[in-house]
């Protein structure tokens, strides 16, 4: 492992550190061209602007050749759409979709690492039972708990653990698709 | 028959004449040598032009597109060879001028080892390419070849990179020459279907308007649209106002023209976009140079809004009718159901404007750039090719250079480049060799790429470099003038060379203008002299004004008709 340096503090749930608190999520699901530089391209719509991505997926779609991104990113609507716009027009990009008002199914998952020594480790198994987790790891003064659900969910599951000190923390960022026959 | 064994450097060279690439304008350099070999090897018909300096080869490229409608390829090397063209990749981005550009790369083993003469040129153009390719692969150059070219003259035109390392072009290329392209995120056919319903909302609007206004911009041009233009301004006798890069779409010798609109437009364009109704924008991307203060343009008008791009719809001005489309075949399918409207009390008020705030100035106190070329306007019966570069000079050439035709109206709009205007007059005079083509340059822009002089001389192109030299960077002096109290910082352009010697050592003509009685016999002998490219220096006044003026992020309706008596305050537009 390869280190710049420690990092002070422990990772916070990031419900904490929004930039843009006044703003909704909005969730954009983007059909690209597997090929390198596209991820490149998108974020430059994005930072050029000076708007951030909260968060990313990236996997293959189900057609070959095809990835699917799904982008979390706050902003002014004016913006967003701008984004959204500039996006599409670029040339690996398939399709380009906002589903913040859509009905769609959206899930997220976590991995949480939970300072807890034999005295705490009923409680937060409780706690962990509660939200539905997995315990993937247990040891003497920790837990990797794992955690699925929509955001909301983990960003409560992730408040409830923070009295223990999470250790670390890694969200896979929201994966969305649209109820029904819609594309997403 | 068995195909002659081809390296992928011969196959781009034989892809690109394939794709109507006639002339290719560069600077070679060793990650390019494949490349530049393939000049004598491949046997294709494209004229190579060796120019001075990475970004000259771009703007000639550039001036050659944009005089002829057809796009130019430019070849450098890689690392620094390929950085010196991002300026003018990114004044054709910003124009949406069509251009291949092909840059030489390291192996593809030593990419990202910070070879010799590495530069990620690939990452580093990303947000001023329509497209661009690192190409991994000989064999997929037929392809990416076929695409860049589909991709930069097609939908909205604009440069597309193509990142060669010297192990593809040195690489046999296996795959035929013509071939399939693959976009499946690309469909710019989908410009040529117009609603009818939306052809139906303009017939209502325009039924129900007293003061319509065209507002004709670069992509009526891009389209050449002109004659649906002109059927639509006549038959529903509107009248009609060019962006900087509209100009010449619509003959501004017409009645109907109001000529330029926006911050150094006419009074009268501008006026009449703040007394309009329904403002009917025809490819243009509502430039922040147009609109002023966006939330007071066009504030009393419905708003229409024809571009081929849907991303400009919204990005600055919300139109009440969105019609994303060619411009051509949008107006083509309106004109089929338009008839005359009653307007001849909105163009005599229009009239009355044009009489009022005519575009003069003085001729006493000194020579003056607008009086050289309202002659050059004249002598040429506003039929010459115009290229420019950017401030006071390329706004009083646009003020009175009359174009009647287009393709002849050259100028750095969106990048506002300096240096572009005389390598473009060279690309502008090889694709229209029986023109006039004339360079309006200020001293502090042809300096930035003189050294073109040299192609300029070897290519024996006869272009008319007008330097009009006022010892300054002479917009920026008036803004310091008019907005920071006259201190000038910056601007002063101290140790010019003497512009006549200069063009003499390179082997082009020389010709001096020092006073108003020289300008209609110098400038006459400079239009006769037609053996290679001459240079007319002109050493006018050094501190002027450009008027009409709207300060940056002012509105349209603040307009400044001649210098204010009182001191201003500073524009809250950037720039």
């Amino acid at each position: 492992m390869i280190m710049k340096g420690t990092i002070e503090t422990v990772d916070r749930p990031v419900t904490l550190q929004i930039q843009q608190p006044d703003y909704p999520l909005h969730t954009l699901s983007v059909l690209v061209n597997n090929k390198p530089g596209v991820l490149a391209r998108i974020a430059q719509v994005f930072s050029r602007r000076g708007y951030n991505i909260e968060s990313l997926v990236v996997s293959p779609s189900a057609q070959a050749g095809f990835s699917r991104m799904t982008i979390g990113a706050r902003g002014d609507e004016a913006g967003l759409d701008q984004i959204k716009a500039q996006c599409f027009k670029l040339i690996d990009v398939i399709s380009c979709y906002d589903h913040t008002d859509d009905a769609v199914v959206g899930k997220e998952l976590a991995l949480v690492k939970v300072s807890v020594d034999a005295g705490a480790r009923g409680e937060a198994l409780q706690i962990a039972e509660h939200f539905g987790c997995k315990t993937l790891d247990l040891a003497p003064d920790s837990l990797v708990l794992m955690v699925t659900g929509d955001s909301g969910k983990l960003d409560a599951m992730i408040g409830m653990m923070d009295k223990f000190g999470i250790i670390e923390l890694v969200r896979t960022g929201k994966v969305v698709m649209t109820r029904g026959n819609g594309l997403t | 028959m068995i195909a002659q064994p081809r390296d992928g450097a011969q196959t781009l060279l034989k892809c690109l004449e394939a794709g109507g690439i006639e002339i290719m304008f560069g600077y070679s350099g060793g990650a390019a040598l494949p490349i530049f070999d393939a000049l004598e090897t491949a046997g294709t018909n494209i004229k190579f032009v060796l120019s001075r300096h990475e970004q000259g080869a771009t703007h000639m490229a550039d001036g050659y597109a944009r005089a002829t409608g057809k796009p130019a390829a430019v070849l450098v090397t890689s690392g620094p060879g390929a950085g010196n063209t991002i300026t003018g990749i990114m004044t054709a981005h910003m124009d949406s001028i069509p251009m291949i550009v092909i840059s030489g790369q390291q192996v593809t083993w030593m990419l990202g080892k910070d070879a010799f003469q590495e530069a990620d040129i690939f990452g580093i153009t990303m947000p001023i390419v329509k497209h661009s390719y690192l190409v991994k692969d000989s064999n997929d150059i037929p392809r990416i070849t076929k695409e860049a070219i589909y991709l930069a003259t097609t939908g909205r035109p604009g440069p597309v990179l193509i990142d060669i390392p010297k192990n593809i072009s040195q690489g046999d290329c296996t795959a035929p020459l013509d071939c399939e392209i693959d976009l499946p995120g690309y469909h710019p056919e989908t410009a040529y279907q117009v609603e009818s319903r939306d052809i139906e909302t303009v017939i209502e609007m325009l039924q129900k308007s007293e003061r319509p206004l065209i507002l004709a911009g670069h992509g009526a041009m891009l389209a050449h649209a002109g004659p649906e233009l002109k059927e639509l301004a006549e038959t529903c006798r509107i009248p009609v106002c060019s962006t900087l890069l509209g100009k010449g779409i619509f003959d501004e010798t017409h009645e109907l023209s109001l000529g330029m609109l926006g911050m150094h437009g006419t009074a009268y364009a501008n006026k009449a976009v703040c007394e309009t109704d329904l403002m009917i924008n025809i490819g243009s991307r509502f430039d922040d140079r147009i609109i002023g203060q966006a939330d007071k343009f066009c504030k009393n008008a419905k708003i229409i809004h024809v571009d081929i791009d849907p991303s400009e719809m919204d990005k600055m001005i919300k139109p009440d009718l969105k019609i994303v489309g060619d411009a051509k075949v949008v107006l083509a399918e309106l004109n089929k159901w338009i008839r005359p409207l009653e307007t001849k009390n909105w163009l005599a008020t229009l009239d009355g404007y044009k009489k009022r705030f005519p575009l003069n100035y003085k001729i006493q106190g000194g020579l003056k750039m607008q009086h050289i070329l309202d002659v050059v306007d004249r002598l040429t019966e506003s039929n010459a090719v115009i290229t420019t570069d950017v401030g006071q000079h390329q706004m009083w050439s646009a003020q009175f250079n009359k174009s009647k035709a287009p393709w002849n109206w050259i100028s750095s709009g969106g990048a506002g480049t300096m240096g572009f205007g005389f390598p473009a007059a060279i690309g502008a005079q090889m694709g229209r060799p029986d023109d006039v083509v004339i360079a309006v340059v200020g001293d502090g822009g042809f300096q930035m790429t003189l050294c073109e002089l040299a192609t300029a001389v070897l290519q024996k192109v006869p272009i008319k470099i007008l330097v009009l030299n006022n010892h300054f960077l002479g917009m920026v002096r008036q803004w310091q003038e008019l907005f920071f109290e006259n201190r000038t910082s910056g601007v002063d352009l101290e140790g010019n060379p003497d512009f006549v010697k200069l063009a003499e050592s390179y082997g082009a003509k020389g010709f001096q203008i020092k006073r108003p009685a020289d300008i209609e016999k110098v400038l006459t002998k400079a239009l006769e002299y037609n053996e290679g490219p001459c240079l007319i220096n002109c050493e006018v006044v050094k501190e002027d004004n450009v008027f009409p003026m709207i300060p940056a992020g002012a509105a349209l309706e603040d307009m400044i008709i001649e210098k204010p008596k009182h001191r201003m305050e500073k524009p809250v537009g950037s720039t």
